[in-house]
């Protein structure tokens, strides 16, 4: 009794979860809320959401999951939701058509044939025997299990049928699916995505997750050799290559240029380049000597312009406007402003034509400080020993053990899909009937799926045959 | 001659094979039809000349490659496909009134492309993360699955024109106000895109006019349409119902496929580009949409009651998850770290 109980819920389940109508609900329901995704940004710093909705507005979101909602557990299950429809609709149905598809006997009656709508016919000259063999020979190109079988009143039908196992495309598709979700949980669960910035010259073995600031320690260390950058004429940029090298104990184990598009994978990691940033020029050390020769801006004040002029300590200078001239004097490695310390600078003599000469202090660390005396130039000093432009490469570093899966199910699905759409199980059955003189032929044509082609075919087996029947055909 | 001179006259060649094909129709003149099918035929030869002159001319320019990489250059492959589809479905269907309504499409992407102030026909050269096959992969089999979306869409609506006829005809069941209602969101959309997207008007001044183009349109069907004998001949040239509801089964299958291998070949280039095959952005995001809702539409016809106008309602809303997948996720708020660039993308 019980056991009646719980078999008749299982049934009840069963067709619950083996509906389309389900699959219909599911499908639109996906449809519908992956929208919301689309119109609230993901992912992104909860200042920027309250901001942007409110401390409240923020609370609600986040409670309902809204800020990462492709990862929220309602998303999660509309997913599970359809991977056990797919699942259990295909196995159910699967369990009825597979003796049908995988019959040794094909159901071959006529009176099946003659319900089907799908027909050709005409007559031939030729006799009964030659018909048959014409029809034989005719079916044969292209299609399979040929059998000819007498029918009462000195009928004969030939049958023929191709595709059978087109039927099972659509379960090839469902598996697809399956695969997918299968493949994207894999990843989820044993794979990582995070990223670095790495100076040139520099290496390192941790990288920074995407969800989250912690961290994770690669198996091997990457060094970033050489990052460089090249644009087209019009500033657009061209590629952006790093030459990457992978080391473990300090020996290089891997080597490679990589570009977007080009990444280096090993040992299951993938490295991309991403992004790209320039290093803020290395600052003159502490108690360090005076730079052998200096670099002088001019920034005049009347005009707006700003000159570049080159000197070293002792030398007198020509400003340019007529601005009169500028005597580098002293360096001085720790020097101080109102007993602020500013670090090292130089000490000039400005002379304007005519003016009584001004002593300025240039610190090399503040290029404005100038600026604030608000006079007629504003000069900023800086070390002429350039030293070269120094990049970082950013790189995403990843490991997606489901990638295989992923890609499977990719092939899977587009295979199932051509079959599924574009092939169909097309039985024939080609009844010949002896008449005073010469022959009446019937093609009938059945079909699981695209009537229309069927008929067609079946057309066209008409064609072949009263083609073929004029000549004498070979068995 | 320029590419994008040939290309700007032959989206006036699609606009008059519109104009031909909706003449053929109405007035059921053949020399107009005749006018329309020649007029594709160069209007797809003019396209595609267009497209090959500006592959030269990039690499003429000094940085070759495929014109598939820029909105512009995507929507000048968009009407070449419906074009395309559209010849096909006419020869093989033996029915030219389809193009009234599906040449119209081929005729405002060219028009968006060659007129949009928000358009740039310029050759550029390509940035590094669109150095890929697999992006030429992404965008042409993208392509060919939105034209087949295309006249999948123009097929439905056909079918609901019909359906409305029919029903005042007293010879197809009850009047449904849902398809009049879908028609005139049909209409007001065509019209925004029209004076919004394409003319650059304000969304205000656009809505109005695309309202009063509705309105226009509207009393004329209906003025028209009093006329039983009006009526019969509008409809008689339409293919059977059984036979629109069945094509746009068929055009939307073999637009599945070709949506499926799009977003296959833009996951793969995604993976190859930034080591991710998908991160839920909204570009991803509504081409994903887009996808449950024609797989929506291929199980509802499982179902029983789901033929003929409820898989015109859902043909209808897959073509407009297209055009927001193809236009309006630049709309959308947020910038992703590709947002930008996916504007030149797709
Ligand atoms: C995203 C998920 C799914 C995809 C991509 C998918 C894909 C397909 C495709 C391409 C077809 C062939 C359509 C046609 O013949 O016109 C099909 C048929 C079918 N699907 Fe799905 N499907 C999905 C989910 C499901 C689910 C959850 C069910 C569960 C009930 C289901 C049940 C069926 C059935 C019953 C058929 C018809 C089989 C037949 O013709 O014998 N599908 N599916």
């Amino acid at each position: 009794m019980v056991g009646g109980v719980s078999l008749a819920i299982l049934d009840q389940l069963t067709k619950f979860f083996a509906s389309v109508r389900l699959t219909v609900v599911v499908l639109l329901s996906l449809a519908v809320t992956s929208i919301i995704g689309t119109v609230i940004p993901q992912n992104e710093a909860p200042a920027d959401y309250v901001r942007a909705f409110g401390p409240r507005g923020y609370r609600l979101l986040d409670a309902l999951d809204l800020v990462d909602m492709y990862h929220a557990w309602w998303f999660q299950l509309l997913l599970l939701l359809l991977v056990i429809n797919i699942v259990v609709c295909s196995v159910e149905r699967l369990r009825t058509a597979w003796p049908i598809i995988f019959t040794r006997e094909p159901r071959y009656r006529l009176d099946r044939f003659q319900k089907s709508a799908i027909q050709a016919e005409f007559k031939s000259d030729a006799n009964p025997d030659a018909v048959r063999q014409t029809a034989q020979a005719v079916l044969a190109r292209g299609f399979k299990r040929l059998l000819v079988r007498p029918v009462e009143g000195g009928v004969e039908a030939v049958y023929a049928e191709r595709w059978r196992l087109s039927r099972l495309g659509v379960y090839i598709v469902h598996l697809s699916v399956v695969l997918l979700v299968a493949g994207g949980m894999i990843g989820g669960l044993l794979g990582f995505e995070g990223y670095v910035n790495i100076p040139e010259g520099e290496a390192t073995d941790r990288v920074i997750l995407r969800d989250g600031s912690a961290e994770r320690q690669l198996p091997f260390a990457i060094r970033c050799n050489d990052f460089s950058l090249s644009v087209y004429p019009n500033g657009a940029p061209k590629e952006y290559r790093s030459s990457i090298s992978l080391l473990r104990d300090g020996q290089v184990i891997r080597e490679k240029e990589i570009i977007v598009n080009d990444p280096l994978r090993h040992e299951g990691i993938n490295i991309f380049q991403s992004s790209y940033g320039k290093l803020p020029p290395p600052m003159p050390a502490e108690g360090a000597g005076p730079p052998e020769r200096l670099t002088v801006h001019v920034m005049s004040s009347q005009s707006g312009r700003t000159y570049h002029q080159e000197g070293a300590i002792g030398d007198q200078l020509d400003l340019p406007e007529e601005l009169g001239t500028l005597r580098l004097d002293a360096y001085r490695p720790d020097s101080e402003f109102m007993g602020q310390p500013l670090g090292p600078a130089v000490e000039a003599t400005l002379t304007h034509p005519g003016q009584a000469p001004i002593k300025l202090t240039l610190p090399l660390r503040f290029p404005a400080f100038d600026k604030m005396r608000r006079g007629a130039v504003a000069i900023a000093v800086a070390s002429a020993i350039q030293m070269p432009e120094r990049y970082y490469t950013g790189l995403q570093v990843t490991r997606d053990p489901g990638v295989g899966v992923v890609y499977v199910a990719f092939a899977v699905m587009i295979i199932g899909c051509l079959v599924a759409f574009f092939m169909s199980h097309q039985q024939v059955c080609v009844a010949i009937r002896p008449r005073r003189s010469g022959t009446a032929v019937v093609i009938y044509g059945v079909t699981n799926r695209n009537k229309m082609a069927m008929q067609r075919r079946v057309e066209l087996l008409a064609r072949r045959m009263t083609a073929a029947g004029g000549r004498p055909t070979r068995a | 001659m320029t590419s994008s001179l040939l290309l700007s006259v032959t989206t006036f060649i699609y606009g008059l094979a519109a104009v031909f094909y909706i003449a053929g129709w109405v007035f059921r003149r053949p020399v107009a039809a005749r006018l329309g099918t020649w007029s594709v035929w160069v209007a797809v030869a003019g396209n595609f000349a267009g497209f090959v002159l500006r592959w030269v001319e990039s690499y003429q320019m000094g940085f070759g490659h495929a014109p598939l990489s820029n909105l512009y250059e995507s929507l000048v492959f968009f009407a070449w496909t419906i074009g395309v589809s559209h010849l096909v479905i006419q020869y093989r269907y033996r029915n030219g009134v389809i193009g009234a309504f599906t040449l119209p499409l081929a005729f405002l992407a060219m028009a968006y492309a060659s007129l949009s102030p928000h358009v740039s026909d310029r050759i550029q050269p390509l940035i590094p993360a669109l150095k890929s096959n697999w992006l030429i992969a992404h965008v042409i089999t993208c392509f060919i699955g939105y034209a087949a979306f295309a006249v999948g869409f123009g097929l439905s609506i056909m079918y609901l024109l019909d359906k409305i006829a029919a029903s005042t005809d007293g010879r197809g069941g009850e009047r449904r106000i849902g398809d009049v209602v879908v028609l005139q969101f049909f209409l007001v959309g065509l019209g925004l895109i029209l004076f919004k997207f394409i003319l650059g008007w304000s969304f205000g001044a656009g809505l109005g006019a695309a309202v009063l183009l509705a309105a226009v349109v509207d009393l004329g069907a209906w003025s028209l349409g009093r006329q039983r004998r009006v009526r019969d001949e509008l409809f008689s040239r339409f293919p059977e119902p059984s036979l629109m509801d069945l094509l746009t089964h068929q055009t939307v299958m073999f637009g599945f496929v070709f949506l499926s291998a799009g977003i296959i070949t833009g996951s793969i280039w995604a993976n190859s580009a930034w080591g991710r095959y998908w991160g839920w952005d909204p570009k991803e995001t509504w081409s994903l949409i887009t996808w449950f809702v024609y797989a929506t539409l291929l199980h509802a016809r499982l179902m029983r009651g789901w033929q003929g106008r409820r898989i015109a309602y859902l043909s209808i809303l897959g073509f407009v998850a297209v055009l927001f997948t193809y236009f309006g996720v630049n709309l959308l708020p947020g910038l992703h770290s590709y947002g930008a660039m996916g504007e030149q993308l797709h």
